[in-house]
């Protein structure tokens, strides 16, 4: 992403943002609320054009009118809350909007074919090294950790080549936080480029190859997470740094 | 301790253990108050009688289990009952019947357009819809029944196949073909996932409005089905035939076991619930009990349903 610009009415949220990301490298995006880490997100996933800039994958300039476009190349953004339907069992979670079906009768009825959609469940789960003792059990009945470990099965099993995870181990218990961000290291082994937004730090310094801080909608700081401190990037994140109370001078 | 409890009050132990042996245990009882209701008679007549209720309380699950609930039925029932018998007064059997079915399609996709498109919430939709369809019926009715319909038309409601009444024969062909429709398809996969998370859903990619306006429009096709088979029972076009089937088929699916707002239950359920409401009311009429008394009844039967559900549900 290239100089992406983004205002709603008088807000400018976004000016003019470079984001690189390279395959299975995990960059970790923190910054404080409203410093346009979602703004960010929503262009790269299509949710939002941008005014300016551009969005370069793979050597070919795309762009995106809806979270279809970006999803079909292979970009996949997995929502805190809101990836999985409680009701529904893990195969039919993992290929909601996606089902597999059998032609029963041609252009007329189609059925879910339910043995193949649960095969190839289970070898997703397994590639993944996710444990789940039924993928026919209704998701709800999973613990947080393995329900936001079905949420990103879900994004890559169809040929993800870049995943967004927002907040993934905000609502999770100390145990399962681990075992989300193994699940990480196992995308990143799989050539899968991540990008991590969230609050704890200690979440980013333990998986992420680099982080970036937004700032007031402007990139202040990429770092090499072995070349930094957990200290240097929260001064970035609240503007204490030079450049940080430039910025607040100039009257954001 | 209260795990426990809510283990054995899952919604599985439900349909099938505990309502099964409460409709047993209803037989019985009945059968000893009564000894005809064990008669091949009153057997049909049971089916028969239950068969509208078991069109309506299908397109009422699959609504409920997408998320909604429709409040109009009885009166849509009304309003197609006097129109198609207008429209088949006119121009004769099939048109009338067709017509019929037609109009219920047309009123359940305005439903489902309020719903889907418009936002209002099923309620107050259904609740407008209600008050329009029966307003409609008594204008075109005039208050009174049409009866001049053709001879021909009787036996859908009163013929039989097979020494089975027709309606029942009709009404199992609507469960078995809606529980397919529910479990094998991707239409009710997305039925589903719109009732559990209609974000999920959205975010998933499934066309949530269009999947919406479909439920609810295949609903208003059950519920023109049953207005044309209630006015062939009747014999007459009534803008008050309906009355009641609202609370009747969500009575029936809420028994079931199916939950109201989030996509949890089976048309199987209901098809137990119809059952076991059909009991109900057959062996209260064979041993004297009021309709005014059935009634009450209904409304504390529905109160108690909802709220073990919901007491179940805040066990997890």
């Amino acid at each position: 992403m290239r100089g992406i610009w983004k205002a709603f009415g008088a807000v400018q949220a976004l000016r003019g943002v470079d984001l690189e990301l390279w395959p299975g490298e995990v960059l970790g995006l923190v910054g404080d609320n409203a410093a346009g880490k979602s703004t960010l997100m929503k262009v790269l996933t299509g949710v939002h054009r941008p005014d300016a800039g551009e969005i370069v994958l793979a050597d070919r300039r795309v762009a995106f009118h809806s979270p279809r476009d970006s999803r079909a190349l292979g970009i996949e953004m997995i929502y805190q809350n809101l990836a999985l339907a409680p009701n529904l069992d893990v195969v039919a979670n993992v290929f909601l909007g996606r089902e597999v079906t059998r032609r029963a009768l041609p252009h007329a009825v189609e059925w879910l074919d339910e043995r193949r959609m649960e095969s190839e469940t289970r070898s997703l789960l397994d590639r993944l090294r996710i444990t789940i003792d039924s993928v026919r059990r209704p998701v709800e009945r999973l613990s947080g950790g393995q329900q936001q470990a079905v949420a990103i099965a879900r994004a890559v099993a169809f040929q993800a080549r870049v995943v967004i995870m927002d907040e993934p181990t905000a609502s999770l218990a100390v145990k399962e936080v681990g075992k989300v961000l193994d699940l990480v290291g196992t995308l990143r082994g799989k050539g899968v480029s991540v990008i991590l937004i969230s609050h704890r730090l200690q979440d980013i310094f333990s998986v992420a190859d680099r982080v970036m801080v937004l700032l007031g909608g402007q990139c202040v700081a990429v770092r090499r997470v072995a070349e930094t401190t957990m200290d240097e990037v929260v001064k970035h994140i609240v503007g204490a740094e030079a450049g940080g109370l430039d910025h607040l001078a100039s009257g954001r | 301790m209260s795990g426990r409890l809510a283990g054995w009050a899952s919604a599985a132990t439900w349909s099938r253990v505990a309502l099964p042996a409460v409709i047993v245990l209803m037989g019985v009882t009945f059968a000893s108050l009564n000894p005809n209701f064990y008669s091949a008679t009153n057997l049909r007549n049971v089916a028969r009688q239950t068969a509208i209720l078991g069109i309506t309380a299908c397109g009422q699950t699959m609504v409920i289990l997408s998320g909604g609930f429709d409040l109009s039925v009885g009166m849509v029932i009304g309003l197609i009952s006097v129109a198609g018998s207008l429209v088949m007064s006119q121009w004769g059997l099939w048109p009338g019947m067709v017509a019929g079915l037609l109009m219920g399609v047309v009123v359940g996709g305005l439903n489902g357009v309020m719903v889907a498109t418009a936002g209002l919430p099923p309620f107050i939709a259904t609740l407008a819809t209600f008050s329009a369809a029966r307003g409609l019926a008594l204008i075109l009715s005039g208050g009174l029944p049409i009866t001049d319909l053709p001879a021909d038309y009787r036996w859908l409601g009163a013929g039989h196949l097979l020494t089975l009444p027709l309606p029942a024969v009709i009404a199992a062909v609507v469960f078995v073909g809606c529980h397919v429709l529910m479990k094998k398809t991707r239409f009710g996969r997305y039925v589903y996932a719109i009732g559990g998370s209609e974000e999920a859903a959205v975010f998933s990619g499934v066309p949530v409005v269009r999947y919406k306006v479909t439920v609810w429009s295949f609903h208003g096709l059950l519920v023109g089905a049953a207005a044309v088979i209630l006015t062939s029972r009747a014999v007459s076009g009534h803008a008050t035939l309906g009355e009641g089937a609202e609370l009747e088929s969500i009575a029936a699916t809420v028994i079931g076991g199916t939950a109201l707002g989030r996509g949890r239950g089976s048309i199987f359920n209901t098809f137990l619930g119809v059952v076991a409401m059909g009991v109900l009311t057959n062996g209260l009429n064979l041993i004297n009990v009021s309709t005014y008394y059935q009634m009450v009844a209904m409304g504390v039967i529905i109160a108690g349903a909802v709220y073990v559900d919901q007491w179940r549900h805040r066990q997890r």
